[in-house]
Order: structure tokens, then C-alpha cells, then sequence
């Protein structure tokens, strides 16, 4: 975000955030039609610093922004919707689904196959029956703090924070919908402890629009006489962007799954790297001897980023401005953009310019699947190619076994066989011979 | 000269029959959770061989009761007598045609080797299967009920009793068709009666 302030702050809420001496904490700098208009014709210029159009704009020589009616908004302020907080929240990664793969724009009108709790015609739920909020405290992971809130039933006293799984459906959430006693339901509640909901739950991401899962901005910057290059991938979104660079898609994708805490670990601007790629970038953090951690899905972002080899760092390039100013997006040129955009972060930059892989994990909890798209029981607990064949520090039956143990009992029952198998023979054998010789 | 025996009550071929069932059916789902074949899925193997790991304690408590209420646990005290005559039998006398040194009779129905044999299936391998049964099925409740073990060793040795049951059929099976004629002590098994040849 630093030195790109004026894009960023479109959605990082707040009105002229144009510099990093902005002041979060004012009260009348916060947006608050950005969460609470109900009309649907509250809009930001991209490019404005969190400003709204007050007169018609064109963006980027196209796309036309109606003025905003202000007035008419603040008669009908009410609560979020899915369409308010996913103004922002839908088209983080800059677009639609791009960053985190279970949180796009088919959640407005979401189907019970997207999702269960959003679904439009069944529960239809806001983004605040889950992410509820106490005196504008919204509850979700604050970067280094998990969610807050126990694992178990919320309560009246526990206001607030109704964010987790368990907090409607409790720890053991499977029970019959007839008779009393279902043992696979049973055990289904007994994996709660060290499988999240999320992991059974939400068998594939992306299942709205494609998400990025590969960003190579190395390749950012060239042109075709001239113009800049835009090509389709075959799942719509660009697969170049003279912008943005190489980039690729998926939909439907299988999570890849870590032990997780509710917290991460992040490399932090200026923190020096080596360039063993790829570099993490963000991280989940946990283990299975942590009694709060459990297996979670996650999607996984590669990346290719600008990298000062000798200050090993992960250059933050300065990408929005005016012409002259450094910015790539209007210059293409990743020495001036680094150097713009390290000096306003306040960072050295030695002047020059590498590519490194990087590596990034998101945590996945929207998109639950109806109940009979959850996991099967084969997914996890099998031989070979398992959704959990990576997972360290548990005995998965099925996935794991003892080879010797194996060895020595199929030994044994081999030479059995193969005993008996002789005995056998030599008594048919002999027996006709005495019979003959009778 | 032969003579017709009544060796096996109903309740006793029931026992022993319905028991044949499902330990074949443990080891054909026990072994698909162990990932070594796949018939039914995980999930079905899972959910049966927890039925039928039921349906067997079940039997077996029956069993036990039986066994005790008519003495028949007398059949498998040890002893020493004619065992190395047997051995001997099994070895070389048996491809020859010598007759068995061993002389069933309802009071003694099982000979000195197979005395040892089911006494080691029934107080160690038994024992051992429901214990370590037990354990895996209430895996969940071991840290309220205080018991620090770990997952991967009860299974292994729940593994291990699988491998030993395993073992024990293949030779019970076949040690079945040594009678005379082959088939005779499987359909005494069956009827209950079963000719038995007098020295
Ligand atoms: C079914 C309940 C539920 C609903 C509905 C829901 N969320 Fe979430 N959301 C969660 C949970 C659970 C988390 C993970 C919190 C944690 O443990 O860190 C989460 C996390 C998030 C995060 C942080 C993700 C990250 O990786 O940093 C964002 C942003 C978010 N939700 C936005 C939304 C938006 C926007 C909507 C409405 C379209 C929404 N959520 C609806 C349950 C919900
Ligand atoms: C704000 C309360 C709330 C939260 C938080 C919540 N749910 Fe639900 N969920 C419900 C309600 C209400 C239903 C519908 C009633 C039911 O089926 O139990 C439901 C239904 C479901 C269903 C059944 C859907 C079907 O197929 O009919 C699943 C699966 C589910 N939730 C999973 C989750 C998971 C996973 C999470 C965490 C990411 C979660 N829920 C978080 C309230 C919640
Ligand atoms: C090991 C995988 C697994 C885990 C972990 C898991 N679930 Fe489920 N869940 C399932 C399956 C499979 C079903 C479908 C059950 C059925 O056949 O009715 C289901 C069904 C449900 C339903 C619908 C139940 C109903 O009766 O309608 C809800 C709600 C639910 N799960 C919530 C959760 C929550 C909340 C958690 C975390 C505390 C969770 N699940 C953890 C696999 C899992
Ligand atoms: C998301 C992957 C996943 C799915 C799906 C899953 N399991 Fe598991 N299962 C695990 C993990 C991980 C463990 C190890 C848990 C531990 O050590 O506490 C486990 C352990 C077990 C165990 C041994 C421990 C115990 O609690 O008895 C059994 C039995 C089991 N699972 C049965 C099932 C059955 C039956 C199903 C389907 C209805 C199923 N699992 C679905 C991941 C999964």
C-alpha cells in the first residue's frame, strides 16, 4: 500500500488517505457509506484516495463514474450486506476473487451450492451474521491475533464473537436427523478437534469466479508497438497484462492443508531475506503438538517479485502516479518504481533489480459446501495422493502403517500358505502312490 | 472300524461358524482401512468392521458363558501327553497313512496341540484384539479416562493381532481337511456328528 495510496485507499477505508501521515484513528476520516449504504450507487474513484466521485468521472478512458447522490444515500444508510462489505473485500488482489479465492462477487446472489450460509434463497446470510461486531470491532483474525472467541457454542454473554464455526454449530456439530445414534456422525465430531470444519467443508476453492494463483510481475512492461498487451486466458481473466505481467488462473482447486493457529507469520517490509526461493511471504503458523492448532485448508499464491539482491529485500515498488513520478504503471521502469517506492517506504535500495519466487498462503473459510459435498472419508485416510498426504504429526489410518510390521506378518502368512500349500501336495501325491502300490 | 461321534452341540457350530464369518469379514475391512485392498471404500469398511467388531463380542460373551456353564473351557487345559507323537504325525506319518495318534472323544475333543493353539487364541490374541478394539473406538475419551498412549502404537499392535489372526486361519483352514476322508472333520464341524476311526 505504501506510496500507492491514492488506488489502495479505495477500499482501505478512510476519506484523502493520500500519504502515510494519514491519521486512522480521526473519526470523521472514516467512510462510513462504504459499509452502510444500502443503494448499491455508493462508489469511490479508483484513484482518488478513498473520495467519491462528486461529479461524472471517466476512469481509466472508459468506464464511466456516475456522480454520487449523496443525500439520497444518507436516507437510506442501514445495515452491511454482502454487497456493501464485498465492494471491497471481493475485489482485494485488484479484482474480482483474485486474492483469496473463497470471498467474489457470485457470493451477492450465492447459490446453496456456493455457499450454504450466503445462499440467496436459504439462509442468506450478511457478512456480519458471521463477522459480528461490537461497537464497530468487527471479529475476524487481526493479522497476529487469532479470531477471538472460544471454540465452542457462543452464548448470550459471548456477544460479539459468533465468528468461528462453532460458535452456532459447537464443537460437535454432526448429529442424527433420525434415531439417536449414527457412529460415523460420531466420529465425524471426534476429527473436530484436530481437522477444522473448513477442511471437510470446503472441498474446492474458486468455485465462484478464478482466482490468481500465479503472479509473475518480471514480465511486467512490454509493449506491442506501443500498446500495451492484454491476452485472455481461457478462464477470462488476462493471462498478460503489460500492467501486471504474467499471470495464471484457477477455478475449482483443490486446498493444500497446514496445521494453523488461527495466527501468521508475515515477512515484514525491510525484514532482509535470502533469495532460497521461493521466499514466504506469508505463512501459517502451528503444529501439531499445539493443542490450538488444527489442519486447515489454505490456497497457496506463487508469485514472482522485484527483489534488491544486494540489501535482500522485497522491493515495494511504487506502482500509481502521475508520469515522471517513478510509478511503474506509468513509466515501466522497475529501477524508478523501486526507487520511488523503497525511498517513500522508507528502505534502501542499492539500484538493483532481481526477480525472486515468492510464496503466500491464505486461510479459506467462505464457500461451504453443501453437507453432501463435504470430504469423504477416502479423500484423507488413503495410501497414496490423500488430500492430507503431506500433513506431519498424526496417524491417518489408511495413510500410514508400519512397512515392517507389514513385511513380517505378510511374510509369515505367506510362508503359511506356502507350507500348508506343500503339505498339502505331498499328501495327495503320496496317498495316490500307496494307493497304486496297494 | 469306525464309529459315529456327536462332537458338536448346535449352540457350539453356531458359535464356531458365525464367529468364522465374521473374523473373515474383520480381516477383508480391517485390512481396506489398513490401505492394503479396497472393496468397499473406507468409509463402509470403517463403519462394518465397528458393527461387526460388535456383533463378534457379543457371540463371544455368549461363548464365554457357554464355555463356562457346560465346562467346555476344560477342553483347552494343556497337557503334556503324545505330542511329540502328533508332531511326529504331522511331519511323516500322516503322508504314509499311519492313524492318528490322538483319539477324539466328547470328553476329549481336541488334541494336546490344538489345546495350546486355541488357549493362546483365546487368552492372549483375543484378548488382545478387543482390548486394542476398544481403545481405537474410544480413541476420543482417552484424555478423560486418563490413558496416555498414543494412536499409532495401539494401532499397531491391533495390526499385528490382525496379521496373527490371519496366520491362524490360513492353517486352521487347512489343518480342517486332514481328517479321513478329507472332508470329514468339516462336515462333523457342520452336523455336529462326525466318524471317527477306532484303532
Ligand atoms: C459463515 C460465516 C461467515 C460469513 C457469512 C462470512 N465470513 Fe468472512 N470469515 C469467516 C471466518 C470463520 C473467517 C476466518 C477467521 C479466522 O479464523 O481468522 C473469515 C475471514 C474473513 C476475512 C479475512 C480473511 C483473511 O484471509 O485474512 C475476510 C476479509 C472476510 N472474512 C470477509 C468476509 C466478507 C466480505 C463476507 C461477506 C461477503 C464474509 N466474510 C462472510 C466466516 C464468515
Ligand atoms: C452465524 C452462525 C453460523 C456460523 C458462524 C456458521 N454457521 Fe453453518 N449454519 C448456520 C445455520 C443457521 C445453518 C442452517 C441450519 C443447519 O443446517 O444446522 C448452517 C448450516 C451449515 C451447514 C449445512 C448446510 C447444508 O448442506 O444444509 C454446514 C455444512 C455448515 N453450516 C458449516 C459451517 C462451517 C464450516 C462454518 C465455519 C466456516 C459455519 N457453518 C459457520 C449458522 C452458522
Ligand atoms: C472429517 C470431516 C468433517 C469435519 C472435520 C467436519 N465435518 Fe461437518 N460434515 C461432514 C460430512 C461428511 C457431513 C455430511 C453428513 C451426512 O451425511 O449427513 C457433514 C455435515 C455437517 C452439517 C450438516 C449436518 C446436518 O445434520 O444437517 C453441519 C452443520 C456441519 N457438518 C458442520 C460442521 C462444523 C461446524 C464442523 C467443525 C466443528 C464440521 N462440520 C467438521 C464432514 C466433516
Ligand atoms: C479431512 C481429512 C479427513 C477426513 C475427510 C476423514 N478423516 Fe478420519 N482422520 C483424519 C485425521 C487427520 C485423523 C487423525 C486424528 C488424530 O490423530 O486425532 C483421523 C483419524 C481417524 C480415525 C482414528 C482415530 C479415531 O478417532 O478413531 C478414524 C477411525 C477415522 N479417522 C475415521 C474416519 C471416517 C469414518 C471418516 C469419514 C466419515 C473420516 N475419518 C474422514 C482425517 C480425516
Amino acid at each position: 500500500m505504501v506510496s500507492n495510496w491514492c488506488r489502495c485507499t479505495s477500499c482501505h477505508a478512510g476519506y484523502g488517505w493520500k500519504d502515510k501521515n494519514f491519521d486512522l484513528s480521526q473519526e470523521e476520516k472514516i467512510d462510513c457509506l462504504v459499509c452502510h449504504d444500502t443503494t448499491g450507487t455508493y462508489k469511490k474513484f479508483p484513484t482518488d484516495c478513498g473520495y467519491p466521485p462528486l461529479k461524472d468521472k471517466v476512469f481509466a478512458g472508459k468506464k464511466l463514474f456516475k456522480a454520487v447522490n449523496l443525500s439520497f444515500i444518507a436516507q437510506n444508510v442501514g445495515r452491511s450486506s454482502r454487497e456493501s462489505c464485498g465492494k471491497c473485500h471481493f475485489f482485494s488482489g485488484g479484482g474480482d476473487g483474485v486474492k483469496r479465492g473463497d470471498t467474489d462477487s457470485t457470493l451477492v446472489k450465492a447459490s446453496r451450492k456456493l455457499d450454504v450460509h450466503m445462499d440467496a434463497k436459504g439462509l442468506n446470510f450478511s457478512c456480519a451474521t458471521c463477522h459480528t461486531t461490537l461497537a464497530h470491532q468487527i471479529a475476524g483474525r487481526h493479522y497476529d491475533t487469532p479470531a477471538p472467541g472460544k471454540r465452542n457454542l457462543a452464548l448470550p454473554k459471548d456477544e460479539g464473537y459468533r465468528l468461528k464455526c462453532e460458535s452456532c454449530h459447537g464443537a460437535r456439530p454432526h448429529k442424527p436427523e433420525k434415531g439417536l445414534f449414527d457412529w460415523r456422525l460420531i466420529k465425524l465430531n471426534d476429527h473436530t478437534d484436530k481437522v477444522a470444519c473448513q477442511t471437510c467443508h470446503i472441498p474446492f476453492y474458486a468455485r465462484g469466479k478464478p482466482t490468481n494463483t500465479y503472479w509473475d510481475w518480471s514480465t511486467a512492461g512490454r509493449f506491442n508497438n506501443g500498446k500495451p498487451i492484454v491476452e485472455k486466458s481461457p478462464l477470462g481473466p488476462p493471462s498478460y497484462h503489460t500492467k501486471k505481467g504474467t499471470l495464471k488462473w484457477g477455478r475449482n482447486l483443490v486446498p493444500e492443508y497446514f496445521w494453523y493457529n488461527g495466527t501468521f507469520s508475515y515477512l515484514l517490509p525491510g525484514e532482509k531475506v535470502e533469495a532460497n526461493e521461493p521466499i514466504t511471504l506469508i505463512k501459517p503458523n502451528g503444529s501439531p503438538e499445539d493443542k490450538e492448532s488444527r489442519i486447515y485448508p489454505f490456497k497457496v499464491h506463487l508469485g514472482k517479485q522485484p527483489y534488491d539482491p544486494q540489501n535482500k529485500l522485497i522491493i515495494i515498488p511504487k506502482l500509481f502516479g502521475p508520469k515522471g513520478s517513478g510509478a511503474f504503471w506509468a513509466d515501466f521502469d522497475w529501477i524508478k518504481a523501486s526507487r520511488a517506492g523503497m525511498a517513500e517506504a522508507g528502505l534502501p535500495f542499492s539500484g538493483k533489480v532481481s526477480f525472486v519466487e515468492t510464496v503466500q498462503y491464505h486461510a479459506l473459510s467462505h464457500m461451504v459446501a453443501p453437507k453432501e459435498d463435504a470430504l469423504t472419508c477416502a479423500s484423507c485416510h488413503t495410501r497414496k495422493d490423500g488430500r492430507l498426504a503431506k500433513i506431519k504429526g498424526v496417524y491417518l489410518p489408511g495413510r500410514d502403517f508400519s512397512p515392517w510390521l507389514d513385511r513380517i506378518g505378510w511374510l509369515a502368512c505367506i510362508f503359511a500358505f506356502i507350507g500348508v500349500t506343500i503339505h498339502g501336495g505331498l499328501r495327495i501325491v503320496l496317498a495316490r502312490k500307496s494307493r497304486k502300490e496297494d | 472300524m469306525k464309529e459315529r461321534l456327536y462332537l458338536y452341540t448346535r449352540f457350539e457350530r453356531f458359535w464356531h461358524w458365525t464367529q468364522a464369518l465374521l473374523i473373515i469379514f474383520l480381516l477383508l475391512t480391517g485390512f481396506e482401512m489398513h490401505g492394503t485392498i479396497s472393496i468397499w471404500g473406507y468409509e463402509k469398511a470403517y463403519i462394518w468392521h465397528v458393527y461387526a467388531g460388535f456383533a463378534l463380542i457379543v457371540l463371544t460373551a455368549f461363548g464365554i458363558f457357554w464355555h463356562f456353564t457346560t465346562g467346555a473351557w476344560q477342553h483347552y487345559v494343556p497337557v503334556k501327553e503324545k505330542i511329540s507323537q502328533i508332531i511326529h504325525y504331522y511331519t511323516r506319518g500322516i503322508f504314509y497313512g499311519e492313524p492318528h495318534p490322538f483319539e477324539k472323544r466328547p470328553d476329549q475333543k481336541l488334541n494336546p496341540l490344538q489345546r495350546v493353539a486355541y488357549l493362546f487364541l483365546k487368552v492372549i490374541l483375543f484378548p488382545l484384539q478387543l482390548l486394542t478394539a476398544f481403545l481405537l473406538l474410544f480413541y476420543e475419551w482417552w484424555p478423560h479416562l486418563g490413558i496416555n498412549l498414543n494412536l499409532q502404537q495401539v494401532a499397531l499392535y491391533h495390526t499385528a493381532g490382525a496379521f496373527a489372526f490371519l496366520f491362524f486361519l490360513i492353517v486352521h483352514v487347512y489343518l480342517s481337511t486332514t481328517g479321513k476322508p478329507w472332508y470329514s472333520h468339516l462336515k462333523g464341524m457342520f452336523l455336529g456328528w462326525e466318524e471317527i476311526e477306532k484303532n
